[in-house]
């Protein structure tokens, strides 16, 4: 298959990140074109609505709608944040846009900053990619010395200054107001919304959040248009979208393709399953979002109301692949794990109960699950979920119960029997649970 | 006290913020401080703090609620490596169990020459390079399977 994509794809051959590189894919044509045109505003901003574009860091919100939230008149500082803080498991598309293509991130969040009338913005990177951190502000440097960033942008009365804020290993702060505490300089806890960050936001000014790739697509939808952006996908699901896949599949990866395209094409690229075994299951957006058994899955294209319509969500695209090998009890508790090692511990009912569900289903995959405990573990996650500042909690809880909903039978056979219902010898052949006998 | 260098370096944190914000910098200050000491002492904490203009506190506050500062001595070499399901399903469990065997470590110890202390890790966002180590909070390694986990093992010297 081909280049399907704009932001990735674009990059391939040399693959050099550097200004010059981008200059010469015609990058920066987009801000040069509103600067020299004098495109107005709301222009620019209309844009973004017609082109479909929703947020791509797993809500899925219409960017367009998000920046006309921005107050036009205020009178002191505003800001512009990217939300680059990926440690979703299963996604890892952040960091291969910012590798290579982190002009494109740049140049998306100066439009940004015009069209909203910002200062300011800030890029704030996930804590584990260092090289990936010091490669972005090399790349801010360039633009800088090209006059892309700084006073008088261009030879235009437009100003904006960019700078890259470094993280420290919190899951939590990809949660954007908690995003918006970290770069405070404080613990990452969410704030309690309202008022929401396009009112009271970074340091108390009004504030837009847009993940990595949302600022990636707004060049192309400059460029190109709204209504060309959108074809490359479906109605109200513009635009191509990264997916990144992960778990059993021959060749891991990200794959830049239409929104819309079936789910079994994506496994396809991907290489199929790893042994040429049989698909089990999908968590489709992350691992927050609800997982799919093997034959939903199989039937679903991946964009926002598909995935949605199958009881799930799109999330960030990353589609995390497990083959019959897999313990689903297991796979559950390590995911379990990491809700209750990463609640902010702000609200009660997500740090008390992030820790009872790591506990039962933990005490579930080693034989000692009782007969109660599924009825227990499905009145925990109705006790978290909506009843907490952020949405880490629902996080939690999702995971927890679309397992038990469609795997319950696995998690009845382990309390019955205290063993996996998926034997031994059979794991050990594929799932990455057990050694390989 | 602070060095000089490092003063320097937290100097070019501060300027990415509005003047009035120099906390917002305290995150790479402990970073900064953490490369240069090892590990973050309650000393070191306090030095931040007066540095910054922060209450000791907020500092320790910030220093306890992130994942990568050290509270506490490690070895030379931190190898925290990711667990979570999609590494998991792709040999990161086998390359945590390869590092302890080889070490004749757990995770949270630290080898008894001080080299290497192992830690484990959550999602780093590489979960298609499974699987994935972080050495010292600076350098990502990608498919460690067992030859390419010796390999790195021996550059650590």
């Amino acid at each position: 298959m081909g280049a399907l994509g704009f932001i990735l794809d674009a990059t391939e051959g040399e693959r050099s990140w550097r200004l010059a590189e981008y200059v010469k894919r015609g990058g920066y044509g987009a801000l040069k074109k509103i600067i020299h045109e004098k495109i107005p505003v709301d222009q620019i901003v209309g844009e973004l609505k017609k082109s479909s574009l929703r947020g791509r860091g797993g809500a899925g919100f219409p960017t367009g709608l998000k920046w006309s939230f921005m107050p036009r008149q205020f009178p002191g500082a505003k800001y512009v944040v990217c939300n680059s803080d990926e440690g979703e498991p299963g996604t890892f598309k952040d960091r291969d846009i910012l590798r290579w293509n982190p002009h494109m991130v740049i140049e998306g969040m100066i439009i940004a900053g015009y069209a909203m009338g910002c200062q300011r913005g800030y890029n704030y990177i996930h804590g584990e990619i260092w090289e990936i951190y010091k490669r972005f502000e090399e790349a801010l440097e360039e633009a800088r010395a090209a006059n892309l960033l700084g006073n008088n942008i261009l030879g235009s009365d437009f100003s904006f200054e960019l700078q890259a804020h470094h993280g420290y290993g919190a899951y939590i702060c990809g949660e954007e107001t908690a995003l918006l505490e970290s770069i405070e300089g404080k613990k990452g806890q969410p704030r309690f919304k309202p008022p929401f960050p396009a009112s009271f936001g970074l340091y108390g000014k009004p504030t837009t959040i847009n993940n990595t790739e949302t600022f990636a697509s707004v060049p192309y939808i400059i460029n190109e248009g709204g209504d060309k952006f959108l074809e490359l996908g479906k109605p109200n699901n513009g635009g191509t979208k990264l997916f990144s896949v992960s778990g059993h599949v021959n060749r891991p990866g990200n794959f830049e393709v239409p929104m819309g395209t079936p789910f079994k094409d994506l496994l396809e690229m991907a290489g199929g399953m790893r042994g040429g075994r049989k698909l089990k299951a999908v968590i489709p957006g992350g691992s927050s979002a609800p997982v799919l058994p093997a034959d939903i899955m199989m039937e679903c294209t991946l964009d926002f109301d598909s995935i949605a319509k199958a009881g799930s969500m799109l999330g960030s695209g990353a589609v995390i692949v497990m083959d019959e090998t897999t313990c689903m009890v297991r796979a559950l508790e390590r995911l379990s794990y990491f809700y209750f090692e990463e609640s902010c511990g702000q609200c009660t009912p997500c740090r008390e109960g992030t820790g009872w569900l790591y506990r039962v289903v933990h005490r579930i995959e080693h034989g000692e699950g009782r007969p109660e405990d599924l009825d227990l573990l499905n009145s925990v996650t109705d006790n978290i979920m909506g009843r907490t500042i952020c949405a880490l909690g629902d996080a939690a809880s999702m995971p927890v119960k679309s397992f038990i909903k469609h795997f319950g039978a696995e998690f009845e056979y382990h309390i019955q029997n205290k063993k996996c219902l998926v034997p031994e010898d059979v794991q050990r052949t594929g799932s990455g649970f057990f050694k390989a006998a | 006290m602070l060095s000089q260098e490092s003063r320097n370096q937290i100097d070019r944190e501060t300027a990415k913020y509005p003047a009035e914000q120099k906390q917002s910098a305290v995150m790479a200050a402990l970073a900064i401080m953490q490369a240069e000491r090892g590990w973050l002492s309650t000393e070191t904490i306090g030095d931040v703090a007066a540095y910054l203009g922060m209450a000791p506190v907020a500092v320790y506050e910030v220093a306890s609620f992130y994942n990568m500062y050290d509270l506490a001595p490690v070895g030379k070499y931190k190898i925290t490596v990711c667990t979570n399901l999609p590494c998991a399903l792709s040999g990161g469990v086998h390359a945590a169990d390869y590092l302890k065997q080889k070490l004749g470590v757990d995770f949270n110890e630290t080898t008894t020459d001080g080299k290497f202390t192992l830690k484990e890790g959550e999602c780093m966002g590489a979960c298609g390079d499974a699987p994935v180590m972080l050495v010292n909070n600076v350098r990502m390694c990608s498919f460690m399977q067992p030859g390419q986990i010796d390999r790195l093992l021996e550059e650590c010297t």
